[in-house]
């Protein structure tokens, strides 16, 4: 059964095109979508002004390093509808970042960008393993986050029966995977493991499970916890990328060959930079991963800076997809944080606590993984004026500022109050976050 | 099989085609949609050799063909059916379906040019019924006939169509369009320039979409047809509101 589906592609005649034909159509469809953002969006038509950059200076693939770079704060700055490219009727669906008003990102999609999307995410989910005949449980949030809609419709554009799970309630997860008799799995890798953690309470054992595919995506994950993660579920797991801001999971997967993600490079330029200059740099060599997007209608972007540190290789894969792989990712530019597939900045925590009274803009983060699942802990100074006499006055400030952060990144966080400047303070850069967590593949000290 | 790379076309100072880039492989309906001086003849009559293009290049099967003359690019397998069809109007039918293959016209040749017009004569029966008839005494729909029926006798490997529905009615026009796929369905390749959006989009396979000289859209048929801005421009569904 695996050898024919080590065989499936979703889309053999663009995901096995020759090279020379990926040329010449990023080509076309880089001309087109760089007379239409210079045509449609203000913010880039203004940004190529500036550069003194016209259209039609794009005569090749290598012109793309002329055009400007967008960045996470261009898109926050554009809130919430500045850099739509189509009028705000045409959109039929709107998704956004977490975050609070002014710093999330919205993004919107046309029925043509639904369908894409789709097709995308049918790519990765084939690629993995997935058929028909498979019954599928998402288990990722719906919601506001891409990852739940998404993969719902590719799940559903293949055919599979789908499952929407959501996240959450574990136990009921569980049950469900029993009972229904789920063969894939979709959820965050760390999520995977505190479901394996979870069954071996419960007594459930997952060997006579139907469950034999695991497609795993939104947050860094390393070699040795896909091995974890397949022996203990007994299912074969592969990765997936994505980002809300390019188009969501359906940027990249791994095929079962596990080498490496995909990229669908038909509808995506994948670059990869030095994230200090700027420059582009050869294949193959360890970098930031910029991302331009060829055919979306609603939220096109140019070369989105995504943060995400990877590398890329052009060599042929046996699988017969020709599209360039990436690794996985091997750490951030940013300070950006991944919590249960959350994408976090300590700003916007910051931003949270300033707007709460008795306490001091110090704090820490402080992230754990405890039984496969992240911890989030947040240790906030009280302002010296406060003095808590009752237990009472001081559980309401934590129950206010836990409140606070459910609301503004959509997560639960431990609140623990600390005595004023108690917190190191250093000079320079002070040390806000230390993640515990080992999640990147790194074997090289960066 | 055809692909046009970057290609800027220039009337004297003022550019027509500002960086196009386009293909077409075998066997496909491709179409190019616009507006009236989008830029869509300009991008046939460069391909055709008609005009050379300042910037960029053209292939043709792998091989360069940007400054071949018109001559040398027809018998390469490139041929045309001009806009408003420009048939020799005093000449009959027959005479000019056999100027169509005046470049290979030999007597050796002779058999397979007779093979190659009886294929038109079953595609276009109305073409054998006049076929001692001056072409400018037929319908319009016939001389667009005639005018494609004209290309196809050069045996082109690539037959670009021009403006095939201009100044016909309805129900020609898809009598005609009919055929075009049916000449596709014979193993030939397309390249099909139209004003009229909606029927090109109903055979073509994928669609290019010119605005003053750029392309702005390049996609399947599927997706084109399902674009609001397209429906909006080239459909003529729905609107477009002041401030948009």
């Amino acid at each position: 059964m695996e050898g024919k589906n080590k065989m499936d592609i979703w889309d053999s005649k663009n995901e096995c095109m020759p090279r020379q034909e990926i040329a010449q159509l990023q080509l076309e469809r880089l001309q087109s979508l760089v007379n239409r953002c210079y045509k449609n969006v203000a913010f880039y038509h203004k940004k190529f002004d500036e550069i003194g950059i016209e259209p039609e200076d794009i005569q090749s693939l290598d012109d793309l390093r002329y055009l400007p770079f967008t960045t996470k704060d261009d898109l926050r700055n554009s809130y919430p509808y500045g850099m739509f490219a189509v009028p705000l009727r045409e959109v039929v669906r709107i998704h956004s970042s977490s975050g609070t008003t002014g710093k999330a990102t919205v993004v919107g999609y046309t029925q043509n960008d639904i369908s894409l999307w789709s097709d995308l995410v049918a790519r990765f989910l084939t690629s993995g393993g997935v058929t028909k005949d498979d019954v599928i449980q998402i288990a990722f949030g719906y919601g506001l986050f891409t990852g739940g809609f998404g993969l719902h419709y590719g799940a559903e554009r293949i055919g599979a029966s789908v499952i929407p799970a959501s996240s959450g309630n574990t136990k009921r997860q569980i049950q469900i995977m029993v009972d229904f008799k789920t063969t894939a799995l979709v959820c965050t890798p760390s999520y995977a493991l505190y479901i394996a953690e979870v069954m071996e309470e419960m007594g459930v054992d997952p060997k006579p499970l139907s469950l034999k595919l695991g497609l795993f995506g939104s947050e860094p994950w390393t070699e040795s916890m896909r091995k974890q993660i397949e022996e203990r579920l007994f299912i074969s797991a592969t990765d997936n990328y994505g980002l809300s801001e390019i188009i969501g999971p359906g940027v990249s997967g791994e095929c079962l060959n596990k080498n490496g993600l995909h990229i669908y490079e038909d509808h995506f330029i994948p670059e990869i930079i030095d994230p200090a200059t700027g420059k582009a740099l050869p294949m193959g060599e360890k970098g930031e991963l910029v991302l331009t997007t060829l055919t979306k209608e609603a939220f096109p972007v140019i070369r989105y800076r995504t943060g995400d540190i990877t590398q890329l290789f052009d060599d042929p894969c046996s699988c017969g997809r020709t599209m360039v792989r990436m690794k996985k990712v091997s750490g951030r530019t940013d300070d950006m944080l991944i919590v249960r597939g959350v994408n976090i900045f300590p700003s916007q925590i910051e931003e949270i606590l300033m707007g709460i009274e008795g306490t001091e803009p110090h704090y820490q983060i402080i992230i754990d993984r405890k039984k496969a699942l992240d911890e989030l802990e947040i240790q906030v100074e009280v302002s010296e004026n406060i003095f808590f006499d009752e237990m009472k006055k001081e559980q309401e400030l934590i129950e206010h500022i836990k409140k606070e952060i459910f609301s503004g990144l959509g997560i639960n966080a431990k609140i623990k109050l600390v005595e004023p400047k108690s917190i190191e303070r250093t000079t320079g850069k002070s040390k806000r976050v230390i993640d515990k967590r080992q999640i990147y593949n790194n074997n090289d000290i960066e | 099989m055809l692909k046009l790379v970057s290609v800027s076309t220039y009337y004297g100072a003022i550019q027509a085609l500002k960086g196009v880039s386009i293909h077409i492989k075998k066997g496909e309906i491709v179409t190019l949609i616009g507006a009236n001086g989008a830029g869509k003849t300009t991008t046939l009559n460069t391909i055709s050799g008609l005009l050379h293009p300042k910037k960029g290049q053209i292939f043709f099967q792998d091989m360069e063909i940007t400054r071949f003359s018109p001559e040398r690019i027809v018998s390469l397998g490139i041929s045309q059916a001009p806009e408003g069809r420009q048939i020799f109007a005093t000449m009959s039918v027959m005479d000019n379906l056999l100027l169509g293959s005046y470049h290979r016209y030999k007597r050796k040749t002779r058999r397979q040019i007779q093979q190659d017009m009886d294929v038109i004569f079953e595609l276009f029966p109305v073409l054998k019924e006049r076929i001692k008839q001056k072409a400018g005494t037929l319908s319009g729909g016939e001389q667009q006939m005639l005018a494609i029926g004209r290309a196809f006798m050069s045996r082109p490997k690539i037959l670009l169509l021009d403006e095939p529905s201009m100044g016909l009615a309805p129900l020609v026009i898809k009598e005609i369009f009919s055929k075009i796929k049916a000449l596709r369905d014979e193993g030939a390749t397309i390249l099909l320039v139209e004003q009229n959006a909606k029927a090109a989009l109903n055979i073509a396979d994928r669609g290019y979409v010119i605005e003053t000289g750029k392309v702005v859209f390049q996609e399947t048929t599927e997706k084109l047809k399902e674009n609001k801005e397209v429906q909006r421009a080239y459909l003529g569904k729905g609107y477009k509101e002041v401030w948009e």
